[in-house]
């Protein structure tokens, strides 16, 4: 029992960390007050730019650069339109779902069934990879499995300890009150929204080029949603995206478990879980009012009209 | 360097109203017929194959009122929720209950049917979606749960339900194990139009459903502008403080938004099943219940721009197919050419409530300062 | 308008000439093709799209074909199958089995169109169904399989329990046990066609639970790409998987649709109407077991080789008995063999596979 949990965490942890790079970007726009739910489209274009790159001969850290570059590119589209241009943010993120989905089935029609040729290795940690039951599965990442745990201590720090962190809620809160009180509202939004397209093209990157290692239409098959998900679920603080993701991951993981030990359950009830899980979740969360509103963007998901 | 700023208008231009969709559609026609070009395509024969082939005869009109029919229902629905700040994106499971609450008529009565079923079964498809949707509003309502998120999830849950019924109870016994329920019997079904002896529609698809949506039109119209409720609704969309100021109950609102998109996304499933499909299986929705947010925001959230925004948005997936078919272009380049004009719509919409100045460089008198906006009178 | 006249006049003439020109070399058949999803899935719709390349590669001059992809199980399936039908087409393929009923309305509309439909089991007078039994290939990949592994544990990462799949489930298995008794399968269900990350995961479980050989019956390549990552063999599904990881890959069960398509265009070009139901194996070139791994050893090659050819002789059926249950009871006696009806509703897992059938 206890040596299969090994596995069982180790493939939770590999599904949740595209979902904790992505969310972890949407969470920070969403801080600023932009929705993006265009995630699922910078994440295919951030998956299909990298795919390319290693299939056309480039290295590892070319294709990393070249799928964020995709997904900051989508997410500048996005916040031209709703930044600059005030359109609605929930519909212009969906139009990028669709334009992103669209543009990368398209562009990507000669790279199906192909291995890539490079992709990330696990990088197993000594000493610590020795750790029983935790080892295995905590310390032997990949670059971009590391690169996500960098990410979640330095976007938590950035938010509780850093000056900028302190602008970008302000922001987030209340843009009248920011704008008044001098801050550069549209470009931190944009920041914002910018950091949110690069970690989904990280996040595509990963799927790409160290998780499945090949492009298929509809690769992200999803997880766009959930990362976006996670992020509400979270109420908006990092840490809680990452445990989220986990759970998710978990969730999902132990059902499959469940079966392949014999245990006799409908597959459909079971394939529901991690949803009816995060709604409860969500539910438990949310009745404590008091914390929600302490993190919650107050602003999220309206334009603001920026007269300087 | 010059630069442009936009000033807010005092009220919404009118003109731009009508002028600012036409700016983005010749935008994406610019950029997708060169997209088309640079595909070596002819883009003249591409734009008549994409827009004008599709309804060039009473078949495609047909076509195009029964993709139209469903999502300018969901969206109408979507809208009074909308305009109250309510993000209800479930619509898609609330569908799919509705579909399943008629489903399961149809099939238990299949032998003993009446003209009394498909009334029933549109009664029990709304029953269900707004049943689905006050799981939504009462984790909002009561836990204050984002509604975005849960109904979200409850369409996963939902998607899942229906696969559990289609591979189990509601099985056709004589399916082979396949998932799909029996056909329905023909009083579980909308007549064809034609079978009226309506020689237009003869030989075409459209059925009796699509008169539920011709119905909703108005309906919707008046509550949403004419009606104290959606007078309420608006209101605590647009300033939250002032409808809390003047009493009006918030729990209640959410109910009401919630219940009234579940009960037309109900009844879009029913038309779904009942209509063109006569059958339950696993695989039924072509997504109506997400494209409808897209209908309702491009829609301003008004009923007669929702209207609009159906036809156009059915006939961007009939354009995809008809390039398809005649100019064998893949699916993805249609996905590309929706995506942009649906960004380019969004994005001319600026021109409504805002002007755009040109800021000469030093030397010139700057633009007169405007008056700084209420918040309440840009968010949507 | 004595201009008009003219043009009007060279115009008709011009008609005479092409159609008298052409004489009896007709027109190319008009042929078309409805994909589930895009030729990019690397999987089942890419197989048919190659079964496509095969007819324009073949006929090229004679057929035109086109296709239309991304088509959803719904209502709007019908309206394309209609569209193609009403824009000329005389012989329509629709490659999935949610198109069944939208195929038989169509088709009623259509009377003089021929309709070929896949993997369904309704047909009419202008609807034939065609489908491949993949058991026959899974059955050789389950002799590799038994022969090859150490933990005489297989692992099946299965989509939905629809017969096509059940039955795919137990040859794999009795394939396997032909040349191993010792071997179980356990099989776990991602209630998805296409979800790479699901599908890995699933990979992951049956690794983590000892399995050591991986089939699927999903479209993804991710369950072969999660063998290739924790070392252990993996076979690819519907279409030849060996380059997304050539080390890991054992061999791929293909669907071969190309020779199918090129009889039924070929058919059609001398304008007599291919008009059977057709459910073909490895004898007709229907579907296979290619791009066997190097590392298989010779001796297993030649076992499975010669078992391909008993089946392609017919000299042995793969739901032919002893075929025991679960529980050890015997539903299929020696020497017994089921009919096509039988093996078309199978809802039972054979011995030697883990756990129970979902409902």
């Amino acid at each position: 029992m206890i040596e299969s949990l090994t596995p069982l965490l180790a493939s939770a942890l590999g599904a949740a960390i595209p979902l904790v790079l992505a969310g972890l970007g949407e969470l920070i726009a969403e801080r600023a007050g932009v929705l993006n739910l265009g995630l699922e489209g910078m994440m295919l274009l951030g998956a299909l730019a990298s795919f390319m790159t290693v299939a056309n001969g480039g290295g590892l850290f070319e294709a990393v650069t070249l799928g964020m570059a995709a997904g900051l590119l989508a997410s500048l589209v996005f916040g031209f339109v709703t930044i600059t241009l005030q359109a609605n943010q929930v519909a212009a993120g969906l139009s990028l779902t669709i334009l992103g989905s669209g543009l990368s089935a398209f562009l990507g029609r000669s790279y199906v069934g192909i291995g890539a040729p490079s992709s990330f290795a696990p990088l197993p940690i000594p000493l610590l990879k020795d750790i029983p039951l935790l080892g295995p599965s905590l310390f032997s990442f990949d670059l971009l499995g590391y690169t996500a745990l960098i990410a979640l201590v330095a976007v938590t720090w950035f938010l509780s300890r850093s000056r900028a962190g302190l602008t970008l809620k302000a922001v987030g809160e209340s843009p009248v009150v920011a704008r008044s009180l001098g801050l550069p509202v549209t470009r931190v939004r944009y920041m914002a929204v910018a950091f949110g397209g690069l970690m989904s093209g990280l996040a595509g990157a990963y799927y790409s080029v160290a998780q499945f290692k090949m492009w298929q239409e509809g690769l992200t098959s999803g997880n766009g949603w959930i990362a976006l998900a996670l992020v509400v679920f979270a109420t908006w603080r990092p840490l809680r995206v990452a445990v989220g993701a986990l759970l998710f991951g978990s969730v999902t993981a132990l059902g499959l478990y469940f079966q392949a030990i014999g245990m006799h359950v409908s597959t459909f009830a079971l394939a529901s879980l991690p949803y009816i899980a995060t709604v409860i979740v969500l539910v438990i969360i949310s009745s404590d009012q008091e914390t929600v509103r302490r993190h919650a963007p107050a602003w999220l998901g309206k334009p603001f009209y920026d007269d300087s | 360097m010059i630069r442009f700023r936009l000033v807010p208008r005092v009220a919404p231009s009118q003109k731009m109203l009508v002028y600012a969709p036409l700016l983005a559609v010749v935008l994406t026609l610019v950029v997708g017929l060169t997209i088309f070009a640079a595909l070596g395509q002819n883009p003249l024969h591409a734009f008549r194959a994409f827009f004008l082939d599709p309804v060039s005869n009473a078949n495609g009109i047909s076509e195009l009122l029964m993709k139209a029919s469903p999502l300018c229902l969901i969206a109408l629905g979507l809208a009074i929720g909308y305009r109250a700040n309510i993000w209800n994106i479930g619509a898609e499971g609330q569908m799919y209950l509705g579909g399943i609450f008629a489903s399961g008529l149809a099939i238990h009565y299949n032998d003993a049917g009446g003209p009394w079923l498909l009334p029933t079964m549109m009664l029990a498809g709304a029953v269900g979606g707004a049943l689905w949707a006050s799981i939504t509003a009462l984790c909002r309502a009561q836990f204050h749960a984002n509604e975005i998120l849960v109904s979200l999830m409850l369409t996963y849950v939902a998607d899942l339900l229906v696969k559990f019924l289609v591979y189990g109870p509601w099985q056709d016994p004589m399916a082979n194990n396949f998932p799909i329920s029996i056909s329905f019997g023909d009083d579980a079904l909308f007549a064809p139009l034609a079978s009226y002896g309506w020689a237009l529609w003869e030989g075409t698809r459209i059925n009796t459903s699509v008169f539920i949506t011709l119905i909703a039109i108005p309906l919707a119209w008046f509550f949403m502008d004419r009606s104290f409720a959606g007078f309420q609704l608006s209101v605590a969309g647009v300033a939250p403080g002032a409808a809390r100021y003047a009493g009006y109950r918030e729990k209640r609102m959410v109910w009401l938004a919630l219940i009234i998109s579940g009960v037309a996304a109900g009844l879009a499933g029913v038309t779904e099943v009942a209509g063109p499909l006569g059958q339950l299986n696993d695989r039924w929705t072509p997504g109506y219940g997400f494209t409808a947010i897209i209908v309702a925001t491009l829609g301003r959230l008004h009923a007669v721009g929702i209207v609009i925004a159906s036809l156009l948005m059915a006939l961007l997936y009939l354009g995809g197919e008809a390039v398809q078919v005649t100019m064998q272009l893949p699916k993805a380049v249609s996905q590309v050419f929706q995506g942009l004009l649906l960004l380019f719509l969004l994005g001319c919409d600026v021109l409504v409530n805002y002007r755009v100045i040109m800021i000469r460089p030093l030397g010139v008198a700057p633009a007169p300062t405007p008056p700084a906006p209420a918040p309440a009178a840009v968010s949507t | 308008m004595k201009f008009w006249k003219t043009k009007l006049a060279l115009l008709g003439a011009l008609c005479l000439l092409a159609v008298s020109g052409t004489g009896f070399a007709a027109d190319p058949v008009k042929m078309a093709w409805v994909y589930f999803g895009p030729p990019g899935d690397g999987g089942w719709t890419f197989a048919h799209d190659l079964g496509m390349k095969m007819v324009q590669k073949e006929l090229g001059g004679k057929v035109i074909a086109s296709t239309v992809e991304n088509v959803p199980e719904s209502a709007d399936a019908e309206r394309v199958i209609r569209d193609l039908a009403s824009k000329g087409n005389q012989y329509i393929f629709t490659t999935s089995f949610g198109y069944m009923e939208q195929t038989l309305k169509a088709a009623k509309s259509f009377p003089k169109v021929e309709f070929y439909h896949n993997t369904g089991y309704k047909s009419a007078e202008n609807v034939h169904t065609y489908n491949s039994r993949m058991y026959e290939p899974a059955y050789l990949a389950g002799i590799i399989a038994g022969r090859m592994t150490k933990s005489n544990v297989l692992g099946y990462v299965a989509s939905f329990p629809i017969p096509e799949v059940v039955r795919n489930i137990n040859a794999y298995t009795m394939g396997a046990r032909s040349v191993n008794p010792k071997v179980t399968t356990k099989v776990v269900w991602v209630s998805s066609w296409f979800d790479p990350g699901k599908e890995r995961q699933a990979a992951e479980t049956l690794i983590g639970q000892g399995a050591d050989m991986l089939m699927q019956n999903t479209d993804s390549s991710a369950t072969l790409q999660a063998a290739a990552d924790k070392g252990v063999y993996a076979f690819g599904w519907n279409s030849d998987m060996s380059k997304v990881a050539p080390k890991a890959h054992l061999a791929s069960v293909t669907q071969i649709w190309g020779p199918y398509y090129v009889m039924v265009a070929k058919a059609a070009v001398e304008g007599k109407p291919f008009k059977d139901n057709v459910w073909g194996g490895m004898k007709e070139g229907m579907n296979g077991l290619v791009s066997l791994n190097s590392s298989i050893p010779a001796s297993v090659v030649k076992e499975v080789d010669a078992k391909k050819a008993d089946i392609v002789s017919g000299k042995f059926k793969v739901w032919s008995g002893p075929v025991k249950l679960q529980d050890g009871s015997v539903k299929l006696a020696a020497g017994e063999t089921f009919t096509d009806k039988d093996i078309d509703s199978i809802k039972f897992y054979v011995e030697g596979v883990d756990g129970q059938l979902p409902k």
